[in-house]
């Protein structure tokens, strides 16, 4: 089974952001990046898959030159080679950037294509059913497991509530993964030595032959959110307390 | 002009959030000096678009095939196509659901458009439309605008908007019949089901009374599932309660958890660091109890109790049930 999954390189979680001057995005000056978390389950889903079924798993990324180290790290947890599509998306809405993913997804004919649900900085959630549409194949989302059947895959979806649902589909396919899909594995000392020598072809736009179109959405401005709520405050011994806070919610929130 | 709320519904039941997607399609509408209607998509839908026939609307599509009884992606999105072909609306809305997400960001680029996806509110600029999104898990907001020529597709955040803000009026429903071949849907859905170990939707919860490290340990759990219980609630937790192993980790909300907008998020016990309230601010009514007037759980929480948890939980308790 030949895997492509699709990496994006975003700020680290826990990192202190800062408006940028332009008002148009995050100052990135002092920013440290890491692979997507989405984008980590799956890798390990493609990972898995290969070492089940055997084949080859493909990541493939966009961005500036520092997206190479987020490739290098899914090279060293075992994907045998990479592509990097260079250049600055930070205008790109999710369209743009799935035409350039999809220009270099569409002459390795892969079976299989793998994107994390949804990235951690723009949080779209729509790279995989565009590239889906895009490629002209078949796709599911917010995937838990993924087996192979006989005319095809027998994928694990999460529905809402609790519930799930299997669905059966045939290659070539897209699938978005969930995240927890599995335990996330480290890169071993070998992996990371492997790592160094293996394949990361880099592309750009104009070698895909991708004409940057009109931007269907824009940015106005970005801005920290205003927190404007006053707490009402209950006082009194716990059972007063308690009390009040109840003829609140039932009479003025009408919640219970 | 015509927003189009695009509802969701599954054997004839609407999803919760279809009737927060109306009532934005509604205010959209007035503000923009539209019309509003809206489109059912599925197999039987005539009781549903009945229901719609009595809210303030222009029209209500019953979109109607066979091969729609079960979502599949392909199916809706050449069904919707299809319907948005023929309608030309200038905006179509849709409730932020699973499903949606599965299918809307495919539709749209049929189209050659993006949805802004997961919007929290919006306001009318100069006579256009401007979206508010949250960008990294609600640390940053940004306002965004559509370039171009419609139809502009939106999805909108769980709680974003109010069901029961709905007008009622009168409309003149529409049967769709859109033209789906069997061999066009390419996926094969199998009957839905529940695990036995029954994983926590916390997203889909009314009411959440969660517990952070106030709790002091786990034995002491029971207090707070009492109180979860009388209110009919699920009980959630901040992130030290489930590294410590005393509830599971899907019941952990925040940045690493869930994000949920419930009716009401009670907070016991937890201090409210960026991370947990990232993953709840967005309820419509929270409270909080805590012993400290300081922690900043208070700059979010609608009401508060300052003081001892273990004093106030059971009195708590003790008045809902009374009052239920």
């Amino acid at each position: 089974m030949k895997i492509i999954v699709a990496i994006k390189q975003v700020a680290v979680r826990d990192s202190q952001l800062r408006i940028a001057a332009s008002g148009q995005w995050i100052d990135e000056a002092d920013l440290a990046y890491e692979i997507n978390e989405p984008d980590a389950y799956a890798l390990e889903a493609g990972l898995q898959l290969k070492e089940a079924h055997g084949g080859e798993v493909v990541a493939l990324s966009a961005g500036p030159p520092r997206v190479a180290q987020t490739i290098r790290e899914a090279l060293a947890k075992g994907a045998d080679r990479a592509i990097h599509i260079e250049g600055d998306l930070s205008s790109a809405d999710p369209l743009a950037t799935c035409r350039l993913l999809a220009a270099a997804l569409k002459p390795e004919t892969p079976d299989l294509v793998l994107t994390g649900l949804q990235s951690d900085d723009l949080g779209y959630g729509q790279t995989g059913p565009i590239l889906a549409e895009l490629l002209g194949v078949p796709h599911a989302t917010i995937i838990m497991q993924v087996e192979k059947s006989d005319s095809g895959i027998r994928v694990k979806r999460e529905l809402e509530d609790g519930w799930f649902q299997f669905v059966d589909m045939p290659l070539p396919a897209l699938l978005s993964i969930q995240s927890g899909f599995s335990k996330l594995r480290y890169a071993t000392l070998m992996g990371i030595k492997k790592a160094k020598s293996k394949e990361i072809r880099r592309v750009t736009a104009a070698d895909l032959g991708v004409v940057a179109a009109a931007p269907a959405i824009a940015f106005d401005r970005v801005y920290l959110p205003e927190r404007t709520k006053r707490t009402q405050l209950f006082e009194g011994s716990p059972k007063e307390a308690a009390a009040k806070l109840v003829e609140k919610l039932k009479f003025e929130a009408r919640v219970i | 002009m015509n927003i189009l709320a695009v509802m969701e519904q599954r054997h004839g039941q609407w999803h919760r959030m279809s009737f927060e997607t109306l009532a934005a399609a509604q205010q959209f509408a007035s503000q923009l000096g539209a019309t509003a209607s809206a489109a059912v998509v599925g197999r039987g839908t005539a009781p549903l678009a009945a229901e719609l026939a009595a809210r303030r609307l222009d029209r209500v599509y019953a979109v109607e095939h066979e091969l729609l009884s079960e979502y599949t992606p392909d199916g809706y999105c050449l069904a919707l196509g299809q319907l948005i072909e023929r309608v030309q609306p200038s905006v179509a809305l849709f409730p932020h659901t699973y499903q949606v997400r599965d299918f809307l960001p495919k539709l749209a680029s049929r189209f050659g458009r993006v949805a802004v996806s997961d919007a929290v509110s919006h306001r009318i600029e100069n006579g256009q439309l401007v979206l508010v999104r949250q960008l990294f898990q609600g640390k940053v907001n940004v306002d965004v605008r559509f370039v171009g020529d419609g139809p502009y597709f939106a999805s909108l955040q769980a709680g974003a908007y109010r069901a029961d803000q709905v007008s009622e009026g009168a409309a003149a429903v529409e049967e769709f019949a859109p033209e789906i071949s069997p061999d066009q849907i390419r996926t094969r859905p199998q009957e839905p089901f529940r695990e036995s170990q029954r994983a926590v939707d916390l997203g889909a919860a009314e009411i959440i009374v969660a517990v952070g490290r106030g709790i002091k340990e786990a034995d002491n759990l029971p207090l707070i599932q009492k109180l979860a219980d009388v209110l009919g609630a699920e009980l959630a937790a901040s992130r030290p309660i489930c590294d410590a192993g005393w509830l599971p980790m899907e019941r952990q909300v925040g940045s690493s958890g869930q994000t949920v907008t419930p009716k009401m998020y009670l907070a016991v016990g937890i201090s409210g660091a960026i991370q947990h309230l990232v993953g709840m601010k967005g309820s419509r009514t929270i409270v909080a109890i805590n012993k400290d007037a300081n922690a900043p759980i208070f700059e979010v929480a609608d009401y508060g109790i300052v003081g001892d948890l273990f004093q106030i939980v059971p009195e708590l308790t003790e008045a809902i049930q009374k009052v239920k």
